[in-house]
């Protein structure tokens, strides 16, 4: 019965690669709720009314995060204005004009490299064209390293989603004289609005969490500082400077500011993606 | 709405609408073309941009220390004498052991995601898995600092070493005290970040071979693992290629969670226990410290080589990816 030890040894051997691969899937969501819990477990205790209302404090005394949070919200906020309309505009022509082009898919190409480039090269470029001309660190050259970020996660998803609008609609509205910046405008952005708006959701989420790029560009400011040509103080790097700090009320308030930033990314990832699946063509 | 008598005859010719308006309508459709097209060669300017002005900010690097900047291995700021070397070491052998750690991990969760898992799991565990992708840079250094860093201090680097460390050649691998912090441990949260990009690019191809082809394997009677080794794989080759140079590309560039746990040291050491740094971990740490001209611009030319190496690497990962898309389409 030669036959049946081999199914046998088969048998066995689909058993262990499924085993393993499913070991494989549990590994990666144990260190997710890993992660997630040690935030929780190290972050809730940071939790409080000062954490919202007072200011990053000198190590041994109290304080909060306050004027980290403005300026994380106030440079994401800035970053996506300025990186939004050049983003759909890029894809814009991606989708409507250049298809099939050289340019096009010269754009193409250069835009999915800039979608994973290191983001601390960012940092060194603003650092270069921004800081060394202006001679100080400021939040608007934190803000255009975000930018920089911004665009070519915008520009990739508004291309898709706008290649998904069906062309009977386009027809439809150039059949009735309509001219081409209209119809793309007040039709085919209209039908693709939603995967749009989940594309710039992505961005942000992407951004609010980046470190790297702002080290050299906005650095920090232990300071309330509503001056965007100054240094200014971001969630990100202040976790950065005091997690590797010896002090453990600093550390405790990274743990507090690493817990928010993760919450805030998480909901909109999660946002963002119920938003897509509402949307009429992406399936 | 005026009409203007002269050139009437014209406008009712060309669909009725009077010259002046259509000529605006004309006027609109060129602008907005050229707007949009003006903002794609803006992306595309950009990566000039920034090539030229890392080259532009190491050029006294290079005037000073010439092509051995890349091959000299002390960097030492008080005698002002740079070179590329103990960073370019640990950014790629941190990044190919992530690789290493990484791969079985995504092919397994691409293999379970595809062929295994209940169909009403699929999107929930998918997006479980894309959600370690979503976690920022600096979560993962925090966590690697106060949690994983001293776990494997006590668990596994301890069992490392006690059972290879006097092994003759892989010995050296595992040699000196655990620190904890150090090359091993950088590697694996990278390796932990690139996951899910190859797990979801390696599932999205896995997803594009025919049905049929693997209905026929399973008619003739082959196990789900012999779909997979002679079927699925070799169908979804150049995709799952793809896949892990975009994940390389990634591991190379990465900055915060590696900086928080490699121990930033500029020195070349065997063990993969050894405190090590990378490019982006001594950018990240010293940029903003370095006071002289030369300093700066060495840490510039730093910059500047992990560019073109990521920008090679993500190159050939789209072009797989992209020659994929053309052959599927």
């Amino acid at each position: 019965m030669k036959g049946v030890g081999l199914y046998a040894q088969r048998r066995a051997t689909n058993f262990v690669i499924l085993s393993l691969s499913m070991a494989a899937t549990a590994a990666g969501l144990v260190v997710l709720f890993l992660i997630l819990g040690a935030l929780l477990w190290h972050g809730i205790p940071a939790l409080s009314g000062d954490l919202f209302t007072r200011m990053t404090p000198p190590p041994g005394s109290k304080g909060g995060l306050l004027n980290a949070i403005y300026g994380s919200a106030v440079m994401t906020a800035a970053a996506t204005l300025l990186g939004t309309p050049v983003g759909i505009l890029t894809g814009t022509f991606l989708a409507e004009f250049g298809r099939g082009s050289r340019l096009a898919q010269a754009v193409r190409f250069v835009n999915d490299i800039l979608l994973s480039a290191p983001s601390i090269i960012i940092g060194l470029f603003v650092y270069e064209m921004m800081v060394v001309p202006m001679g100080h660190f400021s939040a608007w050259a934190g803000t255009i390293a975000l930018a920089i970020i911004v665009v070519p996660v915008v520009v990739r998803t508004s291309e898709n989603m706008l290649t998904l609008v069906p062309a009977s609609l386009r027809e439809a509205a150039v059949a009735l004289g309509t001219p081409q910046w209209k119809m793309v405008v007040m039709v085919v952005y209209r039908a693709a609005i939603q995967g749009m708006l989940t594309g710039v959701m992505l961005a942000i989420a992407r951004i609010a969490g980046e470190t790297a790029p702002l080290l050299f560009t906005a650095l920090n400011n232990q300071f309330w500082s509503g001056d965007m040509n100054g240094a200014m103080a971001n969630l990100p790097v202040v976790i950065f400077q005091f997690a590797l700090s010896p002090y453990a009320d600093w550390q405790l308030l990274a743990w507090g500011g690493a817990l928010l930033i993760t919450l805030a990314i998480l909901t909109l990832n999660i946002f963002a993606r119920l938003v897509a699946s509402w949307s009429s063509f992406a399936k | 709405m005026e009409a203007v008598p002269q050139t009437r005859a014209t406008a009712l010719a060309i669909g009725g609408l009077a010259p002046h308006r259509m000529r605006r309508q004309r006027l609109g459709d060129t602008l907005f073309r050229g707007t949009t097209r003006g903002f794609a060669l803006g992306v595309l300017l950009l990566l000039g941009a920034i090539i030229t002005a890392l080259f532009v900010g190491s050029l006294p690097a290079f005037r000073a220390f010439g092509f051995g900047f890349l091959f000299n291995s002390s960097w030492n700021p008080v005698t002002e004498n740079f070179g590329a070397l103990p960073a370019i070491y640990g950014t790629v052998i941190t990044s190919f052991l992530a690789m290493l750690l990484a791969m079985p991990l995504a092919f397994g969760v691409a293999i379970f995601l595809t062929e295994l898992c209940p169909r009403a799991l699929r999107r929930p565990i998918g997006v479980l898995i894309e959600l370690l992708a979503a976690i920022p840079s600096i979560i993962y250094g925090i966590w690697g600092l106060f949690i994983l860093a001293p776990f494997l201090q006590t668990t596994l680097q301890p069992a490392l070493i006690a059972s290879f460390g006097r092994l003759p050649l892989i010995g050296a691998l595992f040699g000196g005290p655990p620190l904890g912090l150090g090359i091993l441990t950088a590697s694996m949260i990278l390796a932990i970040m690139v996951l899910p990009f190859i797990a979801s690019v390696s599932r999205d191809v896995f997803q594009t071979v025919p049905a049929m082809l693997r209905e026929s394997a399973y008619a003739m009677g082959a196990t789900t693992a012999e779909v997979v080794r002679d079927i699925v794989i070799p169908h979804s080759r150049i995709g799952i290629v793809g896949g892990v140079m975009l994940g390389l590309g990634r591991a190379l560039g990465e900055t915060m969670a590696v900086t928080f746990v490699i121990g930033n040291a500029h020195r070349i050491k065997a063990s993969l226990l050894a405190p090590g740094t990378t490019i982006s971990a001594t950018l990240a740490n010293e940029f903003t410290e370095a006071v002289s001209q030369l300093y700066t611009s060495s840490l510039i030319a730093l910059g500047l080589i992990l560019f073109v190496i990521t920008l090679i690497v993500l190159a050939a990962a789209n072009y797989m990816l992209w020659r994929l898309s053309g052959e599927t389409t």
